[in-house]
């Protein structure tokens, strides 16, 4: 198998969050965005672990596990915050602070 | 003889079974960010997260596909879909999911996917993984506590502090 599989899969699901990011209204959406950012670089981590035949890639991966899931925790209590203070959780109306 | 022919040749199988799981996770994540419907959207990810634990797994990384499963199929996926419900009266489809200018997000994405596929193909070209069994625990047990044994310490700290800002955050006074 070729390296550069990996790396494209990586790519094509990391443009896809970035669009999602971009493109999503709702808070929620945009969490899920960046889990799909997230298991792109997982795959590049694992794919480069096999490539040089160490467990490091692998170790980050896991790391990268674990913070995205503590994200995951953090940003969906600050979404149901704002639900209840705002009863929405559309990121445009979040706008008090633009200038 | 077998093993002198697949090791400078390519794994057809390997590859057959990459690109199946690799399409399967590419319209799953089209669809994560195109539906309409928030629940599907959330089951469209258990989709791309089960394929790339898949990806883990012929990439000889068992322990990190089984992590995979437990903490984003079993947890993550938990997580969004009660954030899902309890910040949504109805269920099902509905209008305004996306930005008004949300048509800036494709030349973005395709722009960003020319520019990191170039760059892939440029510098791995033709490099072959090699093939291995699997990665053994054990390795990655004495990797995690020893050598990155200060970073999974301020890990264990994030999860502590993450736990606790989400009770503080979400509690009802």
């Amino acid at each position: 198998m070729l390296t550069v599989n990996f790396l494209l899969l990586g790519a094509v699901l990391f443009c896809i969050g970035v669009f999602g990011v971009i493109a999503r209204r709702n808070a929620v959406m945009v969490l899920m965005s960046v889990e799909l950012i997230l298991n792109a670089v997982n795959l590049n981590l694992i794919a480069f672990a096999l490539l040089h035949g160490a467990v490091d890639g692998q170790i980050f991966a896991l790391y990268v596990i674990a913070v995205a899931a503590a994200e995951v925790g953090v940003g969906l209590a600050m979404v149901i915050l704002v639900y209840r203070n705002r009863r929405s959780i559309s990121l445009d109306e979040l706008s008090e602070m633009h200038g | 003889m077998i093993a002198q022919a697949s090791a400078d040749s390519i794994n057809v199988a390997q590859n057959v079974g990459f690109w199946i799981v690799g399409a399967l996770m590419i319209v799953s994540a089209l669809s994560v960010v195109t539906t309409k419907n928030v629940v599907h959207a959330a089951l469209w990810l258990v989709l791309v997260l089960a394929g790339a634990a898949g990806q883990y797994v012929l990439a000889a990384a068992e322990f990190v596909a089984v992590s995979q499963v437990l903490v984003y199929i079993g947890a993550v996926m938990v997580l969004f879909l009660f954030g899902i419900m309890l910040t949504r009266a109805q269920i099902g489809r509905e209008r305004g999911l996306n930005n008004a200018n949300w048509g800036i997000g494709i030349p973005v994405a395709l722009v960003l996917l020319g520019l990191l596929s170039w760059v892939a193909i440029d510098a791995f070209g033709d490099q072959k993984l090699p093939d291995r069994g699997p990665t053994p625990t054990e390795d990655i047990a004495d990797g995690v506590l020893s050598p990155y044994l200060v970073p999974f310490l301020a890990l264990s700290f994030i999860l502590l502090a993450a736990a606790i800002g989400a009770i503080v955050l979400a509690r009802k006074d």
